[in-house]
């Protein structure tokens, strides 16, 4: 039986996509950006066992194949195994199959427009999104991918076709930017850019806007607005310090980017073409 | 120090509330209403509650005059005219409302305001009407200073419902509460989306499940008061309720509760309130010479009874020996089943009751959700809630919710809060309501967490008048001083906030 690693799924969601969404949320993923507020979704658990001492409400234990055991019941929710995980991970993740996140989505059905996948990368589980998807569509409701761009989409076109749309991170163009900033050169990000487009699939594009950081920020917009045109939303989002990892938030500044200087990377962006930018 | 003394001697208290406030008083010195000594003992005991409506009822609890008719024909006792545009519309309105009785002494049901005022607005020019409109809610929030004052609209869109809309953002008023009634085929999303936008910004309207309502009361009901289903040209004579709670504090087990102690106390209502309405019709001079009466703005036989429940999720938790309320009704399937158990074992033995009048309706009474008083504290959660303070996921409090709201012809609802990223999401909660009132929810409100004017148990109050009478100041709206109750009692705005990054358990 095919399983996924589900870190959590929101029944209700109005910020993953259009209306009302119930947002499942997959671990693993194979950038790492400085400036993640989930840091806790990059990474699997390696079994340690740090965590298990310092849960306050003893809901971890090891198990006897050597993994951490996490009893849902018990736990709080207080996040102290996240905040102690030396390797950006979590144990509160469940291996899930398509029916049983099936179920939950189903619940849901009623109230919600659609299902949104994201992470993590949820484009690591392309086998198990297209299974889903399948059953999401059985009942009438569209699928949105969340993505950071790193997976082929036109290698391996068969996600696309079951999904409604997808929803594309571009963090950065310039190359040495891109490298520092999420890990690696980002070229395949752009390509999929233009193949979504292309294919009609772009449903939003992101670009999280550094504080003092004009250059880098205006290329990423340029590119981007030169584009999407008006192809669809463009949101510039502001970087905020909260939930980044402190080691990085050193190297970002523990600013966040004021909401005026992000404005004008939307003007700057709607000029050049893109007129569904905006900040938010 | 005598009650009167008090009530004149209250620094917080307007000169209209001492006046509410001491015929409450005078009413009170009579007794010629006698009920059992068993009922006596159970209303001392907290098991039933007559809501403080009064020993002497001189007039049915909650009205609900045909202004269609007013609109028709007049109204000879007032001298007014049929009205010819939307000036005299507006006016003989704002007259004719001083002169509907109700518990509160204000009128509880003003009408659906949109169907009668489209035709005058439309013969105007936009600015102008919202301009007479503007004075229109002015006047109302002004002189019927009482929150449970209620005006209900749709299912179609109009100009005028439109026009309510948006002065009811602009202005920020706590009177009068509002209603949408909506219906799938009849409100277009268009509509449904300003009214979300309005709602997230005003707590209101809230949105009443119309087909739900029509299938029970035919075409022309109102919603009134809080959120009270009553029929047009008709009312509820009185609304006393079961404190469920207390009403299992003795019983042994679940069987002893549902086949002893529940019917006993059902029966104990059902005797309080045959006496209470016969009493209105027969003794009172309401139903004889009011002027409502004899020009036919409500007729005694579409009047009902109201029989009030509260505190469900206390019962049952109790009955199951559930001591922490967060394994208990709502989250706990055991707990809600017998929360249907007992429902239905209410619904059926009230059903049985041959009710005196209440004609229009097979002589029954009808069931009513009632939304807690601020003296109720914790023991008693409004109607068939789950506890303020441990509601699960917007989710699961909407299953739980359809689950119980077909019960309750006379009116029951659930209120949500929502963080402030909704206001710029309504698409996000409109597909909420939709499948909620579809899959059988009767009554839909919200709120953003940090708005001014909230919805309490099923009530409008401003955080900031509320803020007055803790100064010891005076607030114009009378219900000022049931939101401070709930809020310190029963902590009545610490409700759950539905966020976007909440998770499934």
């Amino acid at each position: 039986m095919m399983r996924a690693p589900v870190n959590r799924i929101i029944p209700f969601s109005n910020v993953d996509g259009p209306g009302n969404r119930t947002s499942i949320f997959f671990q693993g993923c194979p950038f790492n950006c400085l400036f993640c507020h989930n840091p806790e979704t990059i990474h699997m658990c390696r079994g340690c066992g740090a965590c298990v001492d310092k849960c306050p409400v003893k809901a971890l234990r090891m198990d006897d194949g050597g993994r951490v055991a996490w009893d849902s019941g018990l736990c709080v929710g207080c996040d102290t195994c996240i905040h102690v995980c030396p390797h950006d991970a979590s144990p509160r993740v469940r291996w899930m199959t398509v029916e049983e996140v099936m179920a939950q989505v189903r619940r849901a059905a009623p109230y919600i427009g659609g299902v949104t996948t994201s992470g993590g990368e949820c484009t690591q589980q392309y086998d198990f999104l297209i299974a889903l998807f399948r059953e999401v569509r059985s009942l009438g409701k569209t699928c949105l991918v969340d993505s950071n761009g790193s997976f082929d989409f036109e290698a391996d076109p068969r996600l696309l076709e079951v999904c409604d749309g997808v929803m594309l991170d571009v963090k950065a163009v310039d190359r040495s930017w891109s490298e520092r900033l999420i890990g690696c050169d980002g070229e395949i990000v752009l390509r999929n850019l233009d193949y979504l487009l292309k294919a009609g699939k772009l449903q939003e594009v992101r670009t999280v806007i550094f504080p003092d950081r004009d250059a880098d920020n205006e290329t990423t917009v340029r590119y981007v607005a030169g584009h999407i045109g008006d192809a669809c939303d463009y949101k510039i989002i502001c970087y905020r310090p909260f939930g980044v990892r402190e080691r990085y938030q050193k190297l970002l500044g523990e600013d966040t980017t004021d909401s005026a200087y992000a404005e004008g990377y939307a003007r700057l962006a709607r000029k050049l073409g893109a007129g569904r930018a905006f900040v938010v | 120090m005598s009650d009167a003394l008090k009530i004149i001697q209250d620094p917080t208290l307007t000169y209209r509330q001492q006046l509410v406030n001491l015929a409450r008083l005078g009413e009170s010195t009579d007794d010629s209403i006698r009920y059992s000594d068993a009922y006596y003992a159970a209303r001392k005991k907290g098991a039933l509650c007559d809501l403080n409506e009064g020993v002497m009822p001189f007039r049915p609890r909650y009205i609900c005059p045909d202004y269609e008719l007013l609109f028709e024909k007049g109204c000879a006792f007032l001298e007014l005219e049929p009205p010819k545009d939307l000036l005299e519309a507006v006016n003989v309105l704002e007259i004719f409302y001083c002169h509907v009785p109700s518990i509160t002494t204000y009128p509880v049901y003003l009408g659906d305001l949109d169907k009668l005022l489209e035709p005058f607005v439309l013969k105007e020019d936009r600015a102008y009407a919202k301009k007479v409109l503007r004075l229109f809610l002015r006047n109302i929030d002004r002189v019927q200073t009482d929150s449970f004052v209620h005006a209900d609209i749709g299912p179609e869109d109009t100009l005028t419902g439109r026009l309510l809309l948006e002065l009811t953002e602009e202005m920020q008023l706590a009177v009068p509460n509002l209603t949408l009634r909506y219906d799938p085929e009849r409100t277009s999303d268009e509509f449904a989306l300003a009214c979300v936008k309005c709602m997230l910004r005003t707590a209101k309207p809230s949105f009443a499940n119309h087909r739900m309502f029509v299938k029970e009361w035919g075409k022309r009901y109102a919603i009134a008061s809080c959120y009270n289903g009553l029929s047009i040209g008709g009312g509820g004579f009185t609304l006393p309720r079961l404190r469920l709670y207390e009403c299992s504090l003795d019983a042994k087990s679940v069987e002893d509760f549902l086949e002893n102690e529940l019917p006993k106390y059902i029966d104990l209502q059902l005797e309080y309130m045959d006496k209470r309405v016969k009493f209105i019709v027969e003794q009172s001079s309401f139903f004889k010479t009011n002027f409502l009466v004899t020009e036919g703005f409500v007729r005694q036989e579409n009047f009902t009874g109201m029989f009030g429940v509260v505190g469900l999720a206390e019962c049952c938790n109790n009955l199951l020996h559930i001591a922490d309320k967060k394994k208990g009704f709502g989250m706990n399937e055991a707990a809600t089943a017998l929360g249907i158990r007992i429902m239905d074992a209410i619904e059926k033995r009230v059903s049985e009751h041959v009710a005196p009048y209440c004609d229009a309706y097979d002589h029954r009474y009808r069931l009513h959700a009632q939304v807690g008083i601020d003296t109720d504290g914790m023991d008693d959660s409004p109607g068939t809630r789950i506890p303020i303070g441990v509601e699960p996921t917007m989710l699961e409090q909407l299953e739980v919710n359809e689950k119980f709201h077909p019960y309750f012809p006379t009116g029951t609802g659930d209120i949500f809060k929502f963080e402030e990223t909704y206001l710029k999401t309504p698409e996000a909660v409109l597909p909420i309501i939709k499948g909620s009132l579809a899959n059988g929810l009767r009554y839909f409100s919200g709120y953003l967490e940090n708005n001014d004017v909230v919805r309490v148990t099923g009530y409008l109050v401003k955080k900031s008048e509320i803020e007055k009478l803790r100064q010891k100041k005076q607030s114009l709206n009378q219900v000022t001083l049931y939101g401070m109750g709930a809020q310190d009692g029963g902590h009545a705005l610490d409700r759950r906030i539905q966020r976007h990054d909440e998770s499934a358990g």
